[in-house]
């Protein structure tokens, strides 16, 4: 493991938090805040995230293993994935910080950052806070520090192969309970009717039940495989806690309720649109923008990927053109 | 505490989303909403509206019983609205590997009988490789369905996106 490679200070005598060193990045957390410094233009440069935004922010970035492409924590900071090196900036993708030239960027190792990120999480999570429940679920990101919540940061997911419930697949949510609002969601599950000799060899399940059983909000499960194309249904709460960049078209496909999406370019950040979806609405979110959703009403969402090898740098060289469709 | 009030949407009850544009083109968000796309459909019109490559998400009104269908590789459909029942054969001539996507199978596949599986709205079943099937919708609804592009679908962009 290269935790021995994350550099962090001893806790602080006035809150209780250590500070973390990522290359030339500094990382601290007070009682309200996270500052992050880096060096540009032969100076030293801050910004500042509230500490719960950082938070939930990085528990995706974590648990997605810094997901396809850019994860924006907010407009100055974030992540791109290299999948195996992975970038951390300040400013980068802001417009006016990168025209400025106050930005910075450094690569890293995946296993260092990630390292990094986890240590993060583990000193800088108190007890009682899970950045990946909504906010009304769960309890305050603020403080000095007290105790941690290890095991809602470290929570762990079975990959599905093929469809959940199938033999040697993940398993289904059967004994988790109905999340409060998704109450009205019908248990029933398919009714599958083998004739004899076919027996397991027929599969369905209630994705809606499913769903309305996950404790978490923002964080897809993969739940059918069909060769490179994923369905990543996931359910919604509050705000997306990252501005995601995308390096590949990326489909949703509403389930329920609402979602409204803020979009804007993916290297200025410079708005471009919002976009409603609704119940039944299908949108792709082009190779070329950001997007942050919002959802008021606890809401399912189905994310579709496609993973087929090599697909950054197709988009990136202008291979394959940034919107999906032409017509 | 307020009650929990879920919305689904249904062929008959479905309020599509908008786009506020701040540059660009609304046409390339390749909006739509499957209810009303299957609200315009024949049965079983195996309508595109959502392709990644060669990958698709396509939406059939389930009206009546559907031919046989069969294909290569799974497939998954999701029932968004309505009750369908699914029948599958375990095909004696499955479609050849290298096929993408759905095609016909005729009007009485040869093959055993494996049974089938009750949908209503919500459930996913699995469409397995080399397995024929069937739909039969008891109730008129809306199935949305995981593939590879192929023979039968149909895109129709301009009729169902915004623009």
């Amino acid at each position: 493991m290269p935790d021995t490679q994350v550099v962090s200070t001893q806790p602080s005598n006035r809150n209780g938090y250590r500070s973390f060193r990522l290359g030339k990045f500094e990382l601290a957390r007070d009682e309200y805040f996270v500052t992050v410094h880096w060096p540009a233009k032969g100076a030293r440069r801050s910004h500042q995230m509230p500490a719960d935004a950082f938070l939930r922010a990085c528990m995706r970035d974590v648990a997605w293993n810094f997901f396809y492409g850019w994860v924006n924590f907010d407009h100055v900071i974030g992540t791109r994935n290299h999948y195996g090196r992975v970038d951390f900036y300040a400013g980068t993708f802001n417009g006016t910080l990168k025209e400025a030239g106050v930005d910075y960027l450094e690569q890293f190792d995946g296993d260092h950052i990630m390292a990094t990120f986890k240590a993060i999480l583990r000193d800088w999570v108190n007890e009682g806070f899970d950045p990946f429940a909504a906010p009304v679920e769960t309890g305050t990101a603020f403080g000095p520090k007290q105790g941690d919540n290890i095991a809602a940061i470290e929570r762990t997911r079975i990959a599905t192969r093929r469809m959940p419930g199938l033999p040697g697949d993940s398993p289904l949510r059967n004994d988790m309970s109905v999340n409060r609002a998704f109450a009205d969601v019908s248990q029933d599950e398919p009714e599958i009717h083998a004739e004899p000799g076919f027996e397991g060899e027929l599969h369905a399940f209630s994705l809606f039940k499913y769903l309305s059983r996950s404790d978490v909000t923002w964080n897809p499960s993969v739940t059918a495989v069909c060769k490179a194309s994923l369905a990543c249904p996931t359910t919604e709460e509050f705000i997306l806690p990252v501005f995601h960049g995308n390096d590949r078209v990326e489909w949703f496909i509403q389930l329920s309720d609402e979602i409204v999406w803020d979009v804007g370019d993916k290297n200025t950040g410079a708005p471009r649109a919002r976009v409603t979806m609704r119940a039944g609405d299908v949108a792709a979110m082009p190779a070329d923008i950001r997007h942050q959703g919002y959802s008021t009403k606890r809401s399912m969402l189905y994310v579709w990927e496609n993973v087929t090898p090599g697909l950054p740098q197709r988009y990136e060289s202008g291979e394959l053109p940034p919107y999906p469709v032409e017509f | 505490m307020s009650q929990a009030h879920t919305v689904f949407g249904s062929l008959k009850d479905y309020t599509k989303g908008t786009i506020e544009l701040v540059s660009g083109e609304a046409r390339h968000y390749v909006f739509s909403n499957i209810f009303e796309v299957a609200s315009k459909a024949q049965p079983y019109e195996r309508i595109v509206v959502g392709k990644n490559l060669e990958y698709v998400q396509e939406v059939m009104r389930a009206e009546g019983v559907s031919p046989w269908f069969a294909c290569a590789h799974d497939e998954f459909a999701l029932c968004m609205d309505g009750e369908v029942t699914v029948d599958f054969i375990r095909m004696k001539h499955p479609p050849g590997a290298a096929k993408n996507g759905a095609v016909l199978a005729g009007d009485a596949p040869e093959g055993a009988r494996m049974g089938h599986v009750k949908l209503k709205r919500g459930h996913q079943v699995l469409l397995g490789a080399g397995n024929a099937y069937r739909f039969t919708a008891t109730v008129t609804g809306v199935l949305m369905q995981q593939t590879v592009l192929g023979d039968l679908s149909v895109q129709k962009w301009r009729e169902i996106c915004l623009s």
